[in-house]
């Protein structure tokens, strides 16, 4: 699949605001945020909310008919689009309130934090779910995706959390712990799907075509110059560069992360977190850019690969 | 109704004719110009709604080239509509044709992603997504005599290897040829029972003519060409 940028900035920044508005609201609910000062609460949910509204502003760049965005909120019965689209605006009313219960300390905090979470999750899962639901792109279609997306937003969001914490000396070492085993969950999830992946399975050149009791090559693509399709689906990447970006991706998004928030508790700088926070948003474009070059859509089939 | 087509890969000779006629048509049709870019540059490009892959199967020297025609399928579990965010992509309920309302779409690819088969293109001029309409401008158009009140593709097809009808009739054309011909669908395991069917290609009657005796043979010749 054809990368597009505005996508990979739009799921990657959401990804990590929808994440801070989830732990911000859960140590509402579990009680970690309450020796933090009213400011930093608020400074904690805007910061979120540029993140998400960056990358919602994003999302409709890569829209070819932008006119027509509005209309997406009609189809919410059947299609996780429609869906994002409609928890994500749902979102904004219900976290300026809860900004305005942390402001005035309204005895309704409980209740606004507790629906800015789900909320938040729930539009998470309707993006992941997008991509998960095709059936058309085996990489895609597995509950690993949704899985992935939620950790992914959650381990972001987290260091960023710890981030802004820290600048407020207000840091929770518990939480630091937390955090740093869901780095090595994600990764390790991120790794198990990386095997995952690797096996061959799906359709076929032979079912695409009908002919499953010979081989079947194909001869002429019917065009002279590149289609919509080719560009949209035929994008390909060298194995080898996909094993390198894999390696780095790891090693940028996760294990570099790790290292500077162990050195941080080692005595190091509050500043670390924010650098690792850095890192981590980094690695995970490249990871999403890997999501998507990745992604092998059976329409490939059709123009001559033998399997996806 | 469930209107769809058979294309006998028997006989499709791989002319492009009915890509071409489709293009023709469908262009000052309902879903407006079908765009192109560069048309007369280096590497031209546009949407079209049908084109032809040709496949060779099986290894030389039993090999066999074989052209595909793809448009539409008009799948009976279209996941193109139901990925849809706007409503613009729409299956009818009484002929099952999948169609795109064109000032609805806001051109989010979402549905081609879903379409296992190609069949959608994004038109860059207008940034709205073009697909196969079956020309449903011509199959109910009364204006027309009835004999041409058939997809352009089916018209123009030299070999006849296009046939257009209901699916949901047991005795239509379609229908009959799918049942004598075996005819398949294309990719079936991703359950989006598409409408479409190809027939195989039949297999010559070499092992017939092995068996029978060179005297039977001259025989048989004889009667032929009495009969005829």
């Amino acid at each position: 699949m054809h990368p597009a940028f505005s996508v990979l900035i739009f799921t990657v920044t959401s990804g990590a605001g929808y994440g801070l508005l989830s732990w911000l609201g859960m140590g509402q609910l579990l009680g970690y945020t309450q020796t933090s000062s009213i400011d930093q609460q608020i400074i904690l949910g805007v910061i979120a909310m540029v993140l998400v509204t960056i990358g919602l502003l994003s999302s409709t760049m890569h829209l070819a008919s932008p006119k027509n965005a509005w209309r997406s909120f009609s189809r919410f019965r059947t299609s996780w689009l429609s869906r994002e689209a409609v928890f994500a605006v749902l979102l904004y009313p219900v976290a300026a309130l809860y900004a305005a219960a942390i402001f005035w300390q309204w005895s309704s905090i409980n209740l606004l934090a507790g629906l800015s979470i789900i909320l938040a999750l729930v539009t998470l899962f309707s993006t992941s779910m997008i991509y998960a639901s095709l059936r058309t792109i085996r990489q895609w279609n597995t509950p690993m995706v949704p899985a992935l997306f939620m950790a992914y937003a959650l381990v972001s969001g987290g260091l960023l959390f710890l981030a802004v914490s820290g600048f407020y000396g207000a840091l929770n070492p518990q939480l630091l712990t937390v955090i740093m085993g869901l780095i090595v969950i994600t990764l390790a999830l991120k790794l198990v799907y990386f095997f995952w992946q690797g096996k061959p399975q799906g359709a076929t050149i032979q079912t695409a075509t009908g002919f499953t009791q010979a081989s079947v090559r194909l001869l002429d693509a019917g065009h002279s110059a590149p289609t919509f399709l080719n560009r949209e689906f035929g994008y390909q990447v060298a194995a080898d560069q996909l094993l390198r970006l894999r390696i780095v991706m790891t090693i940028v998004a996760f294990i570099a992360p790790l290292g500077v928030v162990y050195w941080f508790t080692q005595g190091a700088n509050v500043g670390m977190l924010s650098l690792a926070w850095l890192m981590m948003m980094a690695g995970l474009l490249i990871e999403r850019w890997l999501f998507f070059a990745e992604a092998r859509h059976v329409v490939r089939l059709y123009q001559g690969e033998q399997r996806t | 109704m469930k209107l769809g087509l058979v294309v006998d890969l028997d006989t499709c000779v791989g002319c492009h004719a009915c890509a071409t006629a489709c293009k023709q048509w469908n262009t000052s049709g309902t879903i407006g110009p079908l765009s192109d870019e560069r048309p007369h540059g280096k590497d031209p490009s546009g949407s079209w709604l049908n084109r032809i892959h040709s496949y060779e199967v099986d290894d030389s020297p039993h090999s066999k080239t074989v052209n595909m025609p793809m448009s539409c399928m008009h799948c009976e579990t279209a996941e193109c509509v139901t990925v849809c965010p706007t409503g613009a992509s729409y299956k009818r309920e009484e002929d099952g044709i999948v169609l795109i309302d064109q000032d609805k779409c806001m051109g989010c690819n979402l549905c081609s992603w879903a379409c296992p088969y190609g069949a959608r293109e994004l038109d860059t001029d207008s940034g709205t997504m073009k697909k196969c309409t079956l020309c449903v401008d011509r199959i109910y158009d009364e204006q027309l005599p009835e004999a041409e009140r058939q997809p352009a593709c089916v018209l123009t097809c030299p070999t006849s290897s296009r046939v257009f009808g209901d699916f949901d009739d047991p005795d239509s054309e379609v229908s009959r040829l799918t049942r004598e011909r075996a005819g398949q669908q294309l990719m079936p395991e991703l359950g989006y029972n598409p409408v479409n069917t190809y027939l195989p290609p039949r297999n010559p009657k070499q092992q017939e003519r092995i068996t029978v005796s060179p005297m039977q043979g001259v025989k048989q010749l004889v009667n032929r060409i009495i009969n005829r």
